[in-house]
């Protein structure tokens, strides 16, 4: 281990370690703008330099690895000098135009200038100025701030995968951009404003929109997929002005989605802000008590199986609880969260979760991929394999092989066939990826809702545990299987059994019900990604709707009744995402108008009809929700389980895996809510399908 | 002065042919087998004891650089040797002869420099403007493999051994070794950090070094004649002959192989017919490429043209390029024009480098109209001071030091001219 000395104090750091981060561990603080811990050290800003006894120059500390004897002094003479200098040298061609800019106090540059910087300047020449870029609907850029530190280069084609980003041109004419100026067709782009360190790359939605000392922020966590990527939002008053990520290694690393990031202004429209009862066939507005006492008048006289509830995707478990110990009071059976039909849920929790956890990713060797396009599905989970698939050449290369549609993933796999018989084939042995899965010492089986939704799912599911168990991928220490979920509320509701009960009706069965008269009631938490013309076309011809939820999406124009509830900014909630990792979002901002948290409606409601839920605080009903699931009691931790006996298998059928997203900007009612997302949708889908064509 | 009998280039100004039959015939290709069995150390070694030091400009030590490159593949990673061509330093056509008129004694110095390194294969990265001269390498290259002179079992030594030829597209900063190595790999010329060096992880990730056409073309002559009458050729430690590039004010602009030491008013005098109009009308002269400062007449009345005698007086020989000003120069100008050269081929990467030329070459070009003041020759020496050492390769160097030469030896000539802008404006507005 080399022992070097830096400012007088010694420290022994791990063979490796460049000098900067050993300054970091002594606490030194050493400025910087083209380094980033998850990037490649290109070392071109120079405003790490130090000085190095015994070596005529200052070195960067960023790309010099640390090595035994030396002596490092970070606040000599020589050491400012030199961060003068470049500091001087990047404000030359800067606009001094901070008070316009939307960077400004969350600036780099700004931070370091004042730290380091001179106090005036001697440049009396003119400034250079830069055309602006066209990056697509989110970026928006002011390429005159560049400093070229090219981290959003090497953020595009590290982590992202798309070779898109570039620097053309020499010297002062060296320019970033994407050369042929069209929108960046990542769906990871919105990463590139963070790590941008000035504000030639802003937030196109967000611009000149806030300030960021006037935002509360409030940390908490993502419901656009079921990764749960750890999230800040950052509101002004009531509005959520934006979404950003927070640091999560097991996670999201320090990425989100560009879902996850923009989807927020989804949340301002479309919403519903007060209770709605129909009447003479149109939805009325009404009061709490007028909506509940149209829900109570309904039930009155109906037997516990003639009513039924199903959760949507982005149900919280609090609120789950409450529907879920409601509709026990009233004695009916009829419950579901499977709003696509999966074929989950029976049988113990490692047949439902990520069992490895997303960091898991990066110790496996190989990866099957079933009916799955994670790069949509789990943008996170994505980048992870792209991320192990890099560090092939360190650590061993990644196979990935995919069963399913054969999509570019950004990493090379190999598409082994597009349904469930080529999975036969690999768990019979008869396929090459089964040798490659055998040889591996960490395989991995990723299986995705594309894969169990079907009606063969079942036979599906227990094919892949098989191939699991036979490949080597379930052994002491490490559980190779994986379900990727898609919904942020299914692994909590799985956990609280949000599902039939004893003769109890699941999601066919209720439609099937509904339309015959057997189900009289259907109260949807948050349910619109099923088709809700099942349902009946009214309340005399079908199921009276109750619609509990924050969106006017496709549910809320069939329902009988509307309680507006809180969308996941608004609501301290807990949800558990597709690792089984139990993580609570907080409130940003109250709920707009009469809205009001999920369980809290429901609580109200039971007692209006005489059947008092016994909770009164947010404590009382996680204490519930530990009671019925122990998971509820721990808090961001992976759970670790053997593999159990799950799937049922059987024949199954020929037809390929489709992904359950077939447009990754819009998947739940909030972003189909947002203009910004219908923008991409628009920009980058819409010119991918037309260039297939 | 140089002897006949110790001239290495012997066909500088092509007056022979270039082919392979009139360069055997200038004892190149002359029994290089025995030459490639005295075996990689045997070879190290001659060029260590010649004291050959690299004559691409910073006047690294071969033999030396030769030792980095590793004994023996650990991981199976090859070695290769990649010759740099992309002459493009102002002032200098040194190399450019040589790929003309002798592209075979480059030829041979690969093949042996390769068995000095363990190198497998050798990459000639030649500057796009070079086109004719490429072509005659080509030609070369194909002549050495028809003859079995390179490829499998070159020259019927066992060694097996490739040359390719590989043409850069005009960039000045391509001829950094590690840029040169980028652009050679296919990606955009941009110098790497060091480390790792190239000896450790270059082209393609493999243990590569870099050298200059010159510091190759030497290498057959010093294995024929041994290590000894390199090394006994010019001064201590700067040993062995050189080309020398003489342009700009001189009655006969030539390039010439003189020893190294030579005094720099013999080379002007001897070689190309002395300064126009006399020795006393010499203002200056670069001794070494645009990149180095510019020493004034009373230094060039005494310095030796070697790499230590011209780092006393804060130059370089860099490489060699003897760019001679008389009295006539706008010397304030010139340097602009360099300057302005510089701004032009950085790379852009980093910062000191990227936005420091274009300052310098903005406040050079009102200086020189004298549309300044005094106090910002000290601003313009201290951006200069900024941009030294704190880039990732030398170009920022390169681009400082002609504008601190100007600077430390006309500093008078800049402060009358702000003066006289000064006063005329004054007048003017009177």
């Amino acid at each position: 281990m080399p022992k070097l000395t830096i400012d007088g104090i010694e420290i022994e750091v791990e063979p490796g370690t460049s000098v900067l981060q050993a300054c970091e561990r002594l606490g030194i603080e050493i400025p910087r703008f083209c380094f980033h811990d998850r990037l490649s050290v290109p070392a071109n800003c120079r405003m790490c330099l130090v000085e190095l006894e015994r070596s005529p120059k200052p070195i960067a500390s960023c790309a010099n690895p640390a090595t035994d004897g030396m002596v490092i002094h970070t606040d000599s003479e020589l050491t400012k000098k030199a961060r003068k200098g470049v500091m001087e040298f990047l404000l030359i061609n800067h606009p001094l135009d901070c008070p316009i800019c939307d960077q400004g106090g969350e600036c780099d540059l700004q931070d370091q200038a004042v730290a380091y910087g001179l106090d005036h300047s001697r440049y009396q020449e003119n400034k250079r100025a830069v055309k602006e870029k066209y990056l697509g609907p989110l970026i928006k850029t002011f390429m005159t701030r560049c400093i070229h530190c090219t981290r959003c280069i090497r953020f595009a084609n590290e982590i992202a995968g798309v070779e898109e980003l570039g620097a053309t041109g020499r010297g002062e004419h060296m320019e970033i951009g994407t050369y042929i100026e069209s929108a960046i067709t990542s769906e990871l782009s919105g990463n590139l404003i963070d790590v941008c360190p000035v504000g030639a790359l802003t937030s196109k939605p967000y611009a000149f929109a806030a300030r960021p000392w006037e935002l509360k922020r409030t940390d908490s966590i993502d419901v656009m997929d079921a990764v749960g990527s750890s999230i800040r939002i950052d509101s002004r008053g009531g509005e959520v002005m934006r979404v950003l990520p927070r640091l999560h290694e097991d996670v999201n690393e320090e990425w989100i989605s560009d879902k996850t990031r923009f989807a927020c202004d989804g949340l301002k429209r479309q919403r519903l802000d007060r209770p709605y009862v129909r009447k003479d066939g149109r939805l009325q507005p009404a009061t709490w008590p007028e909506a509940f006492a149209a829900v109570a008048d309904r039930l009155s006289g109906l037997k516990g199986e003639e009513i039924a509830a199903i959760a949507g995707d982005l149900a919280d478990a609090e609120g789950l609880m409450a529907l879920k110990d409601l509709m026990a009071s009233l004695g009916s059976p009829n419950l579901d969260c499977r709003q696509d039909g999966a074929k989950i849920g029976e049988g113990p929790r490692s047949g439902y979760i990520f069992n490895t956890g997303i960091a898991g990713i990066e110790s496996a060797d190989a990866i099957l991929l079933v009916g799955t396009n994670p790069r949509w599905e789990a943008p996170m989970v994505n980048a992870r394999i792209r991320k192990r698939w890099l560090l092939g050449g360190q650590i061993g290369a990644l196979k990935v092989g995919v069963v399913g549609p054969d999509v570019d993933l950004t990493y090379r796999k190999e598409h082994l066939g597009a349904g469930p018989r080529t999975l036969e084939s690999i768990a019979q042995g008869k396929n090459a990826f089964a040798d490659v899965l055998k040889a591996a010492e960490h395989p991995m089986v990723i299986v995705g809702m594309g894969a169990l939704t079907r009606s063969d799912g079942a036979a599906v599911l227990a094919m892949a545990r098989s191939i699991s168990e036979t490949y080597g991928a379930v052994k002491e220490g490490w559980n190779g299987f994986n379900v990727l979920h898609t919904a942020a509320g299914r692994v909590g509701a799985l956990d609280l059994g949000f599902m039939p009960g004893e003769g109890g009706r699941d999601l066919p069965g209720i439609l099937d019900g509904a339309q015959s008269g057997a189900v009289k009631l259907v109260w949807l938490y948050g349910a619109d990604e099923f088709d809700v013309s099942q349902l009946g076309p009214d309340a005399d011809n079908g199921a009276f709707v109750v619609y509990q939820g924050h969106h006017g999406d496709r549910a809320a124009h069939r329902a009988d009744v509307i309680l507006p509830g809180a969308a996941y900014t608004e609501k301290n909630a807990t949800y558990v995402n597709t690792e089984g990792r139990v993580q609570r979002a907080r409130m940003a901002v109250f709920p707009p108008g009469d809205a009001r948290e999920d369980w809290r409606i429901i609580r109200a409601f039971s007692e209006t009809i005489g059947r008092k839920l016994p909770y009164d605080s947010l404590t009382q009903v996680r204490n519930r929700l530990a009671e019925v699931n122990p998971v509820f009691g721990t808090l961001d931790r992976l759970p670790e389980e053997g593999l159990g006996d799950f799937g049922e298998a059987g024949k199954v059928g020929s037809a390929g895996f489709v992904s359950p997203v077939d447009n990754f900007y819009m998947t739940d009612p909030i972003s189909r809510a947002s203009i910004t997302m219908a923008k991409c949708m628009d920009e980058i889908v819409g010119r991918a399908s037309a260039a297939a064509e | 002065m140089l002897r006949d009998e110790d001239r290495i280039f012997t066909n500088l100004y092509g007056w022979y042919g270039a082919d392979l039959e009139a360069s055997r015939q200038r004892g190149i290709w002359d029994n290089t087998k025995a030459l490639v069995a005295l075996g990689r150390d045997e070879v190290v070694e001659q060029v260590k004891i010649s004291g050959l030091r690299g004559r691409g400009g910073a006047g690294f030590p071969t033999g030396l650089k030769w030792s980095f490159m590793p004994k023996q593949s650990k991981d199976g990673r090859p070695s290769y040797l990649v010759i740099n061509a992309d002459e493009s330093e102002p002032g200098t056509c040194k190399d450019r002869e040589i790929l003309r008129y002798d592209p075979h004694r480059l030829l041979e110095g690969a093949l042996l420099s390769g068995v000095g390194m363990g190198a497998s294969a050798c990459y000639i990265y030649i500057r796009g403007e070079f086109y004719n001269e490429g072509s005659a390498v080509q030609v070369a290259i194909d002549e050495a493999y028809d003859a079995g002179l390179l490829g499998k079992n070159a020259c019927g030594s066992g060694y097996d051994y490739d040359v390719y030829l590989h043409r850069g597209a005009g960039a000045y900063i391509c001829g950094e070794e590690t840029a040169l190595l980028e652009s050679l790999e296919g990606k955009k010329g941009q110098p790497r950090n060091k480390p790792p060096f190239p000896a450790m992880a270059g082209l393609y990730g493999c243990p590569t070094t870099v050298n200059n056409v010159e510091t190759i073309a030497v290498v057959p002559e010093i294995l024929r004649r041994g290590g000894e009458w390199f090394g006994a050729l010019g001064r201590p430690k700067n040993c062995g002959t050189k080309l020398f590039c003489i342009s700009g004010h001189v009655t006969q602009p030539c390039n010439v192989e003189e020893e190294l030491g030579i005094p720099l008013k013999e080379l002007i005098d001897r070689h190309a017919g002395g300064v126009r109009g006399g020795w006393d009308n010499l203002l200056g002269v670069i001794p070494g490429g645009s990149s180095v400062p510019v020493i004034p007449k009373d230094i060039c009345d005494t310095v030796l043209m070697d790499f230590d005698s011209l780092r006393d007086v804060k130059t370089a020989l860099g490489t060699a390029g003897v760019i001679v000003m008389d009295r006539s120069t706008d010397i304030v100008e010139a340097i602009v024009r360099l300057a302005h050269f510089y701004m032009h081929e950085s790379c852009g990467q980093c910062t000191p480098c990227r936005e420091g030329t274009g300052w310098m070459w903005r406040v050079l070009r009102r200086m020189g109209k004298g549309q300044a003041t005094v106090e910002e020759i000290d601003t313009l020496y201290e951006v200069t001071k900024e941009i030294e050492g704190h880039t990732i390769c030398a170009l920022g160097d390169a681009a400082a030091w002609p504008v601190q030469g100007l600077i430390r030896h006309f500093r008078p000539e800049l402060e009358r001219r702000i003066q006289a802008y000064r006063r005329e404006a004054q007048a003017r507005a009177a």
